[in-house]
């Protein structure tokens, strides 16, 4: 079982990326379950989604403790809170933010992790010139789908379609691609690095 | 088809497959995305020949079902909480009169204090109002109890309450399969009222009943819920034979090959209690789980018969009775007391008003039962240490203020402790 959580603020889409992500594992033919952290809903206070896959029943409604992957909507959110917490130390952490880690004081977060599994893109930039409104959040998932192999690009895209029909959903599809491509042309140079230290 | 949908949603979709006639809405958290989609189901004409009735209250919402069934229509709606308690006089009459509504109840905490947030306070305040109580332990089992509830309700003219547990599984998204239109109706059939308010054939429903006829009137109530166990079971098996996967009945047993310890549970939790079985099992530990399904009528022989070779018998109550403890683990002590031999009983009261029920705790809590048995309910995760400051707090003086605002100033202080610390540390 794989278990994301999703950091932010009221209003960014974070439940509704929690559900487009189980979406995209339920056409690949998985087993998902994206829930939100129940708290009374409202512009710009701090909300936690969650979503676990796997490839058999989930039975499990804690919520999630030890994620797997981090993906944070609000760089803001990191004053406010231990949003690392529990993060697994073969895990992935992927920020909202056009900075690098060193610029948001998280240099050590990201050096914790292996290398490569910690990314930052400016999703809500992207958000911006596609969409037209600061919704990070499908731009965060394409990243995701290139940071973490976890599900296909392709799945993501057609779960945002299925999401927000129409013109709306398209915009989100080229904004989703486009962080996609920004985080697969940086993994490129590391996936050479890994692969030469495994032939090393 | 299988689809991946948030629960409200799921259930809406499945009770308009049903073909309730009358849906009565008024929204409260976290029920309001099943009676929203019904209402989307009505206006997109998706659900056909059905009146959604806006009302102004959960008191109205109740008692315009009660006319609607009264007047051979099938009634739905939905509540949780505090809104079931403002309709507690028409939960009651539904039930005295005899009319098969069926009402979802996401459940919910109990205020004060004021909480949005999941638990079993809610169902059990009118465990006693006379409704058949069905709890689902998962998004596909409370889309289906929905069509099981129907025909059961109106088998029996007894109106049925589905509880699902509030967010845990209203909104939690997951892979549903929701069935053919066709295959609901070969399950359930129109509804054919044993009663019916019609002016071609005028009659009334609702007489006042003197003290000669009252306990008579209450026997039949009594007879009708303890003659619904076989209905019941009957009604689980049509279930699998029509859609091909289980779903009601009154108990489902996991994991209970020699198990001597057996949990017993009702509700989403089952499925964490499930993960937890497993990996006990896995370190050798005879453990087991009862999951009840229905909770009222109480099934007593069914639950003498699972657990009557357990040595210990563990009841988690997602409620409480202030005065008593926890009203399950009541219920379960009240099953077990004239068995040959009584296993050890052991309360836990766990998930009160939101608090996750996580896998640790109930690890924890599981062993212990059997090592260091405590006396009356365990209150699961309790925070010690700020009880003890708020008991010692108000030893000390008669005006000692409000509990619920006291202790969200302890929880106050001691995070700023917490992070004062921290920072000591870090110089």
């Amino acid at each position: 079982m794989f278990q994301v959580r999703i950091h932010g603020r009221g209003g960014q889409g974070v439940v509704t990326a929690a559900e487009m992500l189980s979406v995209a594992a339920f056409i690949e033919g998985r087993h998902a379950q994206a829930f939100p952290s129940f708290g009374s809903e409202r512009m710009g206070a701090p909300v936690v989604a969650f979503c676990r896959i796997s490839d058999r029943e989930i039975r499990l409604r804690e919520p999630i403790q030890t994620p797997d992957a981090l993906i944070v909507q609000d760089v803001t959110l990191f004053r406010a809170m231990d949003v690392l917490e529990g993060l697994s130390p073969s895990g992935y952490l992927l920020v909202n933010t056009g900075k690098g880690f060193a610029d948001i004081h998280q240099e050590a977060a990201a050096a914790r992790l292996p290398p490569g599994h910690a990314q930052t893109i400016g999703a809500t930039e992207l958000a911006l010139a596609h969409v037209g409104r600061p919704a990070p959040n499908t731009s965060l998932l394409g990243a995701f789908t290139a940071l973490s192999g976890l599900v296909s690009l392709e799945s993501v895209l057609e779960a945002i379609r299925r999401t927000f029909p129409g013109k709306v959903g398209e915009a989100n599809v080229i904004a989703a691609r486009a962080a996609h491509d920004l985080v697969a042309a940086r993994m490129a140079p590391d996936m050479q690095t890994r692969k030469d230290a495994a032939h090393a | 088809m299988l689809e991946q949908l948030e629960g409200s949603k799921a259930m809406a979709k499945v009770i308009g497959l049903c073909r309730p006639q009358v849906v009565c809405a008024y929204p409260i958290t976290p029920q309001t995305h099943i009676v929203e989609g019904l209402g989307e189901l009505v206006r997109t004409g998706d659900v056909q020949n059905c009146e959604f009735i806006n009302v102004e209250s959960e008191f109205a919402a109740l008692s315009v079902a009660i006319g609607a069934s009264a007047a051979g229509a099938r009634a739905y709606t939905a509540t949780a909480s505090q809104g079931l308690l403002f309709m507690a006089e028409a939960v009651y009459n539904a039930a005295g009169l005899g009319l098969p509504i069926v009402m979802t109840l996401g459940n919910r905490a109990i205020g004060a204090p004021i909480n949005i947030w999941n638990d079993h306070s809610d169902a059990m305040a009118l465990r006693e109002a006379g409704w058949f109580q069905l709890f689902a332990e998962n998004n596909q089992e409370a889309a289906d109890l929905h069509i099981i509830a129907f025909r059961l309700a109106e088998e029996l003219s007894v109106p049925t309450m589905v509880c699902v547990d509030g967010f845990i599984l209203t909104h939690a998204m997951e892979r549903i399969d929701i069935p053919e239109q066709a295959q609901v109706d070969t399950y359930l059939p129109p509804y054919e009222p044993v009663q019916v308010l019609d002016p071609e054939d005028p009659i009334s429903i609702g007489a006042m009943v003197g003290p000669d006829a009252f306990t008579e009137v209450r026997y039949l109530q009594f007879y009708k819920q303890q003659t619904a166990f076989r209905l019941i079971e009957k009604l689980a098996h049509d279930f699998k034979k029509q859609f091909g996967r289980a779903a009601g009945g009154l108990l489902r047993t996991y994991s209970m090959d020699e198990a001597e310890t057996v949990v017993v549970a009702m509700g989403s939790v089952n499925g964490t209690i499930k993960d937890v079985i497993d990996e006990m099992r896995a370190d050798g530990i005879l453990i087991g789980l009862v999951c009840l399904i229905t909770f009222r009528p109480f099934p007593t022989r069914a639950l003498q018969e699972a657990l009557s070779h357990a040595k210990d018998v563990i009841v988690i109550d997602k409620a409480l009775d202030a005065g008593m403890g926890g009203p399950l683990a009541s219920n379960i002590a009240i099953a077990l007391r004239n068995l040959a031999q009584t296993p050890n009983m052991h309360s836990v009261v766990a998930g009160l008003g939101g608090r996750p029920v996580t896998k640790a705790a109930l690890h924890r809590v599981f062993r212990q039962a059997v090592i260091q048995p405590w006396d009356g309910p365990h209150f699961l995760d309790l925070n010690e240490r700020v009880i003890a400051r708020e008991i010692h707090r108000k030893g000390k003086a008669r005006r000692s203020g409000p509990s619920a605002e006291n202790v969200l100033k302890l929880l106050e202080r001691e995070r700023a402790e917490k992070i004062a610390a921290a920072e000591g540390t870090g110089r």
